[in-house]
């Protein structure tokens, strides 16, 4: 059973916000809808297979359309990071079986390390908020340092450590 | 050779086993299934050694059946050592509402700590 910290997190951000990355780009982040859908299965064919994080995404293309399939929908909330009209990072909530949410980021390496993700990240925590969400948990790659910074800096807490990978759970303020 | 397949009550041991036996008839390979708990309780394992003896016998395929007590992944290493079995088998894990591979703590121990080969199962 997933642990959450005890106390609330602050206010985050609703969707859409717009901002300059460290690189310069002006980005846009919203909510997703589904005339997204293929412009996602396209950022995932780009993806680096080196980013990939505990068997997702996928790599081939049927793959990609499965997993999209079972991570999108109305019942999971999502925002996309756009970049000169196109889309260049992805962050979703997925329910699990207790009425918490799971989290996941995805940013394609040419845009990574510019600020972008910790935006995506509270951006979709403002969604949550927005929709009455309350426990969010994630699990990360313990040598993934750069995730669990950013997860840290946004204010998950490491609610268990005993394996390969570290659980992070936030609470949000109704 | 000769196969050790570890289940615990929360892995789908009717999958491993279809998997393994399959595999195991074809070279001909000696089989013991190693059950434990894990996250479950006492009466779960007598639950899975059941099922797991009633899956052996649908599949018409003859195994050892043993209960492993305590930490399960420690004890299947510590099997699989003193009964110079040359491969263990262990299921590869669940996977989290997002589609995340998650390794149990049992199988996380044996891929560190097995001097056999093991096999995870996906």
């Amino acid at each position: 059973m997933t642990q959450f910290p005890d106390d609330t997190a602050g206010e985050f951000p609703p969707p859409p916000r717009e901002f300059t990355d460290r690189e310069d780009r002006s980005v846009t982040v919203r909510t997703a809808d589904e005339d997204d859908y293929e412009a996602l299965v396209g950022m995932y064919l780009d993806f680096h297979p080196e980013d990939r994080a505990q068997g997702i995404p996928p790599s081939r293309e049927d793959g990609i359309r499965d997993w999209l399939d079972a991570v999108t929908g109305p019942e999971c909330p999502t925002v996309v990071a756009v970049v000169d009209g196109d889309i260049v990072g992805h962050a979703m909530l997925v329910p699990d079986q207790d009425g918490a949410y799971e989290l996941a980021i995805f940013v394609l390496q040419a845009y990574q390390s510019a600020g972008i993700g910790t935006e995506l990240v509270r951006t979709l925590l403002g969604l949550a908020q927005q929709e009455g969400l309350v426990r969010v948990w994630l699990t990360v790659e313990r040598w993934n340092d750069a995730a669990v910074r950013l997860y840290h800096s946004v204010g998950f807490e490491t609610t268990e450590e005993s394996g390969l990978e570290l659980e992070m759970g936030i609470r949000l303020a109704a | 050779m000769k196969l050790l397949l570890g289940v615990g009550a929360g892995d789908d041991a009717g999958a491993a086993l279809e998997a393994v036996v399959s595999r195991a008839r074809e070279a001909d390979d000696d089989l013991t299934v190693a059950v434990y708990a894990g996250d479950g309780a006492d009466r779960d394992v007598e639950t899975v050694k059941r099922r797991v003896r009633d899956h052996l016998d649908d599949l018409r395929f003859g195994a050892r059946v043993e209960q492993v007590d305590g930490d399960p992944g420690s004890q299947l290493v510590e099997l699989a050592e003193t009964g110079d079995y040359d491969r263990l088998v262990i299921p590869g894990g669940t996977r989290s509402p997002m589609g995340k591979i998650r390794l149990s703590d049992a199988a996380e121990f044996v891929l560190l700590n097995a001097r056999s080969s093991v096999t995870l199962l996906r």
